[in-house]
């Protein structure tokens, strides 16, 4: 499976996904910048992504955990998750997210 | 600011778990310590990031919390007396004519040693700030990060931004000298104490206090003062609110900070380090824990520990030249059973 990021600049880059890991490892592991100050564990909002709103249906809603930290992201809009918090499946093969300014300076 | 200069063996930069580790391991050996943290608390990211979160890969320690990891440390190290300097960034460093260290904080704190251990982790905790055109120019005289004195925003129109305790809890703080507060949050919904979201609504009730959910579009004024904060809503659109002061609060980021200009080679912001010192390019100046990098690290507190021993018999010969490094065990040796104050 594949999932598209977009950095910063516009550019966007395809990495190989692993159905089983999270976003935010599979971006880090794909040789793409993301802070993910806390590794993981859905206590910082350094992982912030905005998901295409093609994809916002399959990527499902914000946990109440995730909610609270996206608190502490930066410009927040529809499409904000945290990285860290959508598990990759079959169905998310092809995925678009844009890292967002806070998930990079 | 201070004057006054300390002597010790080592400064370690960051009381992170591995800082703290560290203090055990130099300790053991006879060498005295002192910390420098920018945080007012031990613990470092466990403390800062995730107190309540659960660790499970402690050796020993099936399960126990960032915060719990952190006390347990403090317990272990207190025999060795270490000195802490809380809410202070090392800022600058100088070898002197004896071959010693003298690191200067932001503080202005200086203190003497014969090496030094970086232990910063993903370096200084720095509050993060809005992405606005003009913020910086409004740094320090209209946006503060913090705030010192309550007394300085007497009389102000004040905007306050975020969803989290501390967004909360200086909007309740500042309502009764504020001439108006403004709370400027992306939802209804707040990660904050609820009894502090049920007092802020309570004083909108009453008209005392404005909520706006929305978020930061930018600042406006002459570059010198602000004027107003603009604020964009999904439901209005764009609109200016006439502000004296800017207060974000969108926790903290970390940054390497002026441990970038120690003349270090780095490596993305990661310190390589040899895996029999934890020596840096430097030497007499050590890496240990999140902050260094070498050919198989693995970011975990566990490595930091084991760095931190390594470290320190190669500090020990840095700190006490020509005596002999004496390898004991704690279980056996009642010198170093002196030294951790059980015998």
């Amino acid at each position: 499976m594949k999932v598209h990021v977009t950095d910063l600049e516009g550019n966007t880059k395809e990495i190989e996904g692993t159905i089983g890991w999270t976003l935010m490892e599979v971006i880090r592991d794909g040789g793409v910048s993301i802070k993910a100050e806390c590794g993981g564990a859905c206590a910082c909002a350094t992982c912030h992504v905005y998901v295409a709103d093609e994809w916002m249906d399959q990527t499902g809603e914000r946990t109440e955990e995730e909610e609270d930290m996206i608190d502490l992201a930066l410009d927040v809009q529809d499409g904000s998750r945290l990285a860290c918090q959508i598990e990759l499946t079959e169905a998310l093969d092809g995925l678009q997210v844009t890292l967002a300014r806070d998930a990079v300076l | 600011m201070t004057t006054e200069t300390h002597e010790t063996d080592a400064i370690i930069i960051g009381a992170g778990p591995c800082g703290l580790f560290a203090v055990f391991e130099l300790g053991l050996l006879g060498l005295k310590t002192h910390l420098v943290d920018i945080l007012d608390r031990s613990g470092g990211q466990c403390a800062e990031l995730y107190p309540e979160k659960p660790i499970y890969d402690i050796p020993a320690i099936p399960m126990c919390t960032g915060q719990e990891l952190t006390d347990r440390l403090m317990e272990q190290i207190k025999a060795f007396d270490p000195v802490f300097h809380f809410q202070e960034m090392a800022e600058g460093l100088t070898k002197l004519d004896d071959g010693r260290w003298e690191l200067t904080t932001d503080q202005g704190t200086k203190i003497v040693a014969h090496v030094i251990v970086i232990a910063a982790g993903g370096g200084s905790f720095v509050p993060k700030k809005p992405h606005l055109d003009g913020l910086a120019e409004y740094e320090d005289t209209s946006v503060f990060y913090a705030v010192r004195k309550i007394d300085a925003f007497a009389g102000k129109r004040i905007v306050i931004a975020g969803g989290g305790d501390s967004a909360l809890d200086w909007a309740l703080n500042l309502q009764p000298v504020a001439e108006k507060v403004t709370l400027v949050h992306h939802r209804d919904g707040f990660r904050a104490a609820p009894a502090s979201v049920d007092a802020m609504h309570a004083l909108v009730d009453a008209g005392k206090m404005e909520f706006k959910i929305a978020q930061l579009a930018g600042v406006n004024g002459d570059g010198t003062n602000m004027t107003s904060v603009r604020v964009k809503s999904k439901t209005d659109g764009e609109s200016d609110i006439p502000a004296d002061a800017l207060l974000p609060f969108f926790g903290l980021t970390m940054k390497l900070g002026p441990i970038a200009e120690f003349g270090l080679n780095l490596n993305e912001n990661l310190i390589p380090v040899d895996t029999e010192k934890f020596e840096t390019s430097i030497p007499s100046i050590f890496a240990i824990g999140d902050i260094n990098t070498y050919p198989g690290k693995l970011k975990l507190i566990l490595s930091g520990f084991h760095e931190a021993a390594l470290m320190s018999q190669a500090a020990f010969l840095v700190c006490r030249p020509g005596e002999r490094l004496r390898f004991q065990y704690t279980t056996s040796s009642s010198d170093l059973q002196k030294k951790l104050g059980v015998r």
